[in-house]
């Protein structure tokens, strides 16, 4: 892959010299070097290593393990199993006074259980010296099974599909108007089906915990994106004070949805570390991963749209069904999207669930959006072929002034002006409409576009922002790493909220001792912290200031907070230069080392008045604005015509982020996300053996994921206009840049060939 | 991973005498294959016999024009082979097409050759796979077969071979040299692997006691007009769905030479003798590489979910043969 350029844009008013900027990641040097302390790698004296036992049946009961020949293995400390284990509580019931409550993968007790419920549940933990004597004997251990019928087929179980449900943060069914009828109605109409298939995240690190207890204190080393559940989670199953459990996880190897919930692997370790009395790790083989962190659910999608012949939609229908398992999972909003992208004149929304006896699913990058925007989005294209009418065309017809089912504003909505930049940046104009029109020597060229859609959030976050007397800032939230490079992004927010350089901003985050972050997902993370950290600045330059107002050698002595502003160090009278003084200097004539402010408090009242706070502001915004990032996704692919075998050759991303904090990590960003949308597109499929539920490729060898060969030049641009009701203006750009990705591929396919496939992926048998 | 003894050879002579003593031994080349399938419990010897120290990593030229391969020569070294390059194109380009450049510095031309299935059944430990444990049957028939076999499969297995290389051998009317304690012998590539039968476990002809000592090419002016294109999910790294290594000699516009071999259809490198037969004197027209591509694949079976492969075979060969044509062999 060749990284392109990112887009300069002028510099447009920015609230200072930092934010924008395309800084490198603080966090590069100690990955490139390998400084950087991942979960499997933390050192602990007299560690010991675990190993999974997985079920080989679906479902049943275990009626007999034989663990003698394992235990026989030299170094084997411990065999553990629903016989020997010590009792755990089970996972709690989901409660919205309790977030974390959401953190359990699966219902199940593992190992406080004969039961299973699906094929790959961990059934025995092996404890040994060595990492190789544990992968030995967990290969040795002899378990028999009584197998009860089990439901496995996704495909066949949709007639038995129960409608989801509605939860504050989830909307179920919606409609406006009758849109059956109008769809009868309608002079032009297409009324498809897509089906997409199950993912995996295939994080480059596997998920891999140590975790060493002290009495009823334990500390876990685990590569979460949810520090403060997987605290929460861990006290719950063990029984014992959460202040007592540290999460330690400043760097995650990759994560895309898959280390948000806590999975057997985590709990497990901590359990050998109970059992065996010594700081245990274990470090799951990609196959373990597979077989024990659930992925992305299939979906059945169907998608109708009406329109005049003006293009203008009278009626738009999209409808999911995906799958839960029956131990738990993530029901996925699939049809999100098409809530708020087309101001059709009657919509209907609806999606259902099947609950099959396999592992949970759980949430993949773009949870919904990703693959509902595939469906949604090729519909769109497949339309526009029947009007004879460019895509992008129908698309500005139909793009809503207010949030089309119930008419609240959008906070800010710039599709049609990330549609005229990415077409100027593609080149747009030069595709002939026709499919098939285009070539290059034995290739078929194509050229497709998709619009982008992701839904923006916030939540809740502590954090503290400290000034010390040299002039060097300190911000502290247990926020979390995973490559997008949140570090370096608050580090440039605080650097401009308290008029210091970059440099002199240190960020401690990925650690439960520190104030209790976000989660990092729904792309939330940046925005949440960024809320918190921009209160923390200015309380903490309303501090300083009352220590230098109070001051008789000050230049501010007196000064009110409206006249003050901070830059060069420090604060100064706006609008007179020189009149003021360094940050260091009130701190030093004060005789203090430094300074600090918080925002957001762990005690247990704070915690629970944070979420609080957090549920009234996220309801109230939501009844008054609909707050999205969106974009828009061009393709060009070449397919060969005689083997159908398809190739990315061009792709241009355009989108309406709001502000941009980095613009380097913030390329990124969008283009990961759409190489993992062109995987979808293209390759990539969690092979379920329809008998029996059973994950066939569970490896990097069989589970297609792009290589560098199949990835072009991405140029990704945006646009940076602010979005007024977020903070600094900035919306989550992590999930965004994989949606339409797939629509986008599949429409230049079409272009290219004229083949519709709309079962994902778009693999060379199906254009043969 | 199950412990293993380590024993490391140092001459052919040692090497043959150490497997003889024990035939469960496996010899250890660069290891790419063998060792992926210990950790996976599905190779378990009790001992491992390093031959990676044999003085049998040379590329010779033979009298008469032929190359004599010594069977530790890497894969990225051959495919670089200044020799291979110019006289076998269809062999450099099939190694190229395989792996990773990690892998290909690694892997060594024995230890291709014998490379086992990537059937998904055969690497899980709770599927039914005769190719694993003799006598069990198939769990890949009614399962996923889209990599499966159109040719040569049984009842009891379905597998393809999944090596590149090979392909382009069996083209090549390479030839394996075998040594052991009984003495020296040789084997056609294309008589070397197995197909499945009722006995899918049995994959090579290669006793356990034996060692591959080196390939030999024929001299074939041929060759040098061949090509290889892999067919596959992505660009790079992922086994072929269907290859063709093809080299063609025409003369009056009739083919006066041609050597066909398939990939990713068969429990071994697929020598299209049909297609052969019938190109051979033909006019090199695509009609006549249609009927040919017809003529070797009439006895191609599909299972549920690879009848793809066939249509795909017919249009590769047809196109590979195409190419060669028009453009000539691989530069």
């Amino acid at each position: 892959m060749t990284e392109t350029p990112v887009r300069d844009r002028p510099a447009r008013e920015r609230t200072g010299r930092s934010v924008g900027r395309p800084i490198d990641r603080v966090d590069g040097p100690a990955k490139t070097t390998g400084t950087a302390r991942f979960s499997a790698e933390y050192p602990y004296p007299d560690i010991a290593y675990a190993a999974l036992v997985h079920a080989t049946i679906t479902r049943g009961r275990i009626t007999g393990i034989g663990a003698e020949e394992a235990l026989a293995v030299p170094g084997v400390l411990a065999v553990i199993t629903h016989t020997n284990a010590p009792p755990m509580k089970p996972p709690p019931p989901v409660s919205v006074l309790n977030l974390s409550s959401l953190a359990s993968g699966s219902k199940v007790n593992y190992l406080n259980t004969d039961e299973v419920h699906w094929s790959g549940q961990p059934v025995a933990v092996v404890v040994a010296e060595t990492q190789e004597a544990a992968a030995q004997a967990a290969g040795l251990v002899r378990v028999t099974y009584q197998e009860s019928p089990a439901t496995v087929d996704f495909a066949g179980e949709q007639g038995n599909a129960t409608p989801q449900k509605s939860n504050p943060l989830q909307q179920g069914e919606g409609h406006k108007g009758d849109a059956e009828a109008a769809l009868a109605a309608a002079p032009v109409s297409v009324d498809l089906r897509y089906t997409t298939p199950p993912h995996h995240h295939n994080a480059m690190e596997p998920h891999a915990t140590t975790a060493a207890w002290d009495g009823d204190r334990l500390t876990v080393h685990d590569g979460t994106q949810n520090i403060g559940w997987l605290r929460t989670a861990l006290a719950q199953r063990f029984g014992v004070p959460a202040e007592g459990v540290r999460v330690i996880a400043p760097f995650v190897g990759g994560a895309f949805g898959g280390k948000t919930m806590v999975w057997a692997g985590t709990v497990l370790t901590v359990l050998a570390a109970r059992v065996t009395g010594r700081a245990v790790r274990m470090t799951l083989t990609r196959e373990g991963v597979y077989r024990t962190v659930g992925g992305r659910t299939p979906s059945a999608q169907r998608v109708a749209l009406g329109a005049g012949a003006d293009g203008r939609l009278t009626a738009l229908i999209h409808t999911s069904v995906t799958q839960v398992g029956r131990v738990g999972g993530s029901p996925e909003q699939v049809t999100s999207q098409s809530r708020h992208l087309y101001d059709a004149a009657a919509i209907l929304v609806q999606q259902r669930i099947v609950e099959l006896d396999m592992l949970s699913n759980t949430v993949m990058r773009a949870p919904g959006e990703s693959i509902g925007t595939f469906a949604l989005e090729a519909a769109v294209d497949e339309l526009a072929c029947e009007l004879g009418m460019d895509p992008i065309e129908l698309r500005m017809r139909n793009e809503p002034e207010r949030n089309p089912i119930d008419g609240k504003r959008f906070s800010h909505r710039m599709l049609r002006e990330a549609y005229a930049l990415g077409a100027e940046r593609f080149g747009w104009a030069d595709r002939t409409a026709p499919p098939g029109s285009m070539r290059d020597g034995r290739w078929l060229v194509g050229m497709g576009v998709a619009s982008a859609y992701h839904p923006s959030w916030e939540m809740a976050a502590n954090v503290t922002v400290r000034m010390s007397a040299d002039g060097t800032v300190l911000v502290r939230c247990g926020f979390h790493e995973m490559g997008m490079g949140g570090a370096t992004a608050q580090g440039q927010i605080a650097a401009d909220a308290l008029g210091v350089p970059f440099e002199a901003v240190r960020v401690e985050y990925g650690d439960s001792d520190l104030p209790t972050g976000p989660g990092a997902g729904g792309s939330a993370q940046t925005a949440s912290v960024a809320a918190s950290l921009t209160k923390a600045c200015e309380k903490l330059r309303r501090s300083l200031l009352a220590l230098a107002r109070r001051s008789a050698g000050s230049p501010l002595r007196g000064a009110r907070p409206g006249e003050v502003e901070a830059r060069d160090g420090g604060l100064h009278r706006a609008g007179h230069p020189g009149s003021g003084e360094s940050y260091a200097a009130i701190l030093t004539r004060a005789g203090r080392p430094f300074a600090e402010a918080a925002v957001g408090s762990d005690t247990r009242a704070g915690t629970v008045a944070g979420q609080v706070r957090f549920m009234s502001k996220f309801l109230m915004d939501r009844r008054r604005w609909m707050k999205a990032a969106c974009g828009a996704q061009f393709c060009e692919v070449r397919v060969d015509q005689d083997t159908g075998e398809v190739r990315v050759s061009r792709w241009v991303g355009a989108f309406d982020v709001g502000r941009v904090i980095n613009a380097k990590t913030a390329a990124s960003q969008l283009r990961g996300g759409i190489v993992m949308g062109i995987g979808m597109a293209l390759s990539e499929e969690t092979l379920v053996d329809p008998r029996n539920g059973r994950i066939m490729n569970p490896s990097l060898a069989e589970y297609h994921v792009p290589v560098h060969a199949d990835i072009p030049p991405i140029d990704v641009c945006y646009l940076d206009e602010p979005d007024p009701t977020m903070p600094l203006g900035l919306v989550g750009i992590g999930e965004v840049g994989i949606t339409g990705a797939a629509a986008a591929v599949a429409n230049a396919v079409h272009h290219a060939t004229g083949r519709r496939v709309r079962d994902l992926p778009i693999t060379l048998d199906k254009l043969l | 991973m199950r412990p293993f003894a380590y024993v490391s050879a140092t001459d052919v002579a040692g090497a043959v005498r150490a497997i003889s003593a024990e035939p469960g031994a496996r010899f250890l080349g660069g290891g790419t294959n063998l060792v992926d399938l210990m950790r996976e419990d599905i190779e378990r010897p009790g001992t491992v016999i390093d031959i990676t120290r044999l003085p049998l990593d040379g590329v010779e030229e033979l009298p008469g024009g032929g190359v004599r391969i010594g069977a530790l020569v890497r894969n990225s070294h051959l495919a670089a082979h200044p020799l291979i390059r110019a006289r076998y194109p269809v062999l450099s380009q099939a190694i190229l097409t395989g792996a990773s450049a990690q892998l290909r510095n690694m892997a060594t031309v024995g230890g291709n050759l014998m490379q086992r299935t990537r059937c998904v059944y055969f690497y899980d430990g709770a599927a039914d796979c005769g190719r694993r444990e003799p006598g069990a049957g198939c769990d890949a028939i009614g399962g996923f077969t889209r990599n499966h076999a159109i040719l040569g499969a049984s009842d009891r297995c379905i597998a393809t071979h999944p090596s590149d290389m090979c392909v382009a051998l069996a083209a090549l009317d390479a030839e394996i040299e075998i040594e052991s304690v009984r003495g020296t012998r040789r084997v056609p590539l294309t008589a070397f692997h197995r197909l499945p039968g009722d006995t899918p476990h049995l994959e090579t002809v290669l006793a356990a006691d034996e060692l591959i000592t080196a390939v030999e090419l024929p001299a074939s002016a041929l060759a040098a007009t061949s090509r290889y294109r892999k067919v596959r999910d992505r660009a790079s790294y992922a086994f072929a769905l269907v290859s063709v290594a093809a080299a063609l000699e025409t003369g009056e516009g009739v083919v006066t030479g041609v050597r066909l071999a398939l990939g990713g259809v068969a429990a071994r490198p697929w020598r299209a003798h049909e297609a052969e037969r019938a190109l051979l004197g033909a006019p090199a027209t695509e009609e006549s590489f249609l009927r040919a591509a017809e003529a070797e694949l009439a006895p191609a079976v599909a299972r549920s979910q690879n009848g793809f492969k066939i249509e795909l075979a017919r249009r590769t060969i047809v196109a590979t043969l195409r190419q060669v044509l028009t453009e000539g062999g691989a530069a």
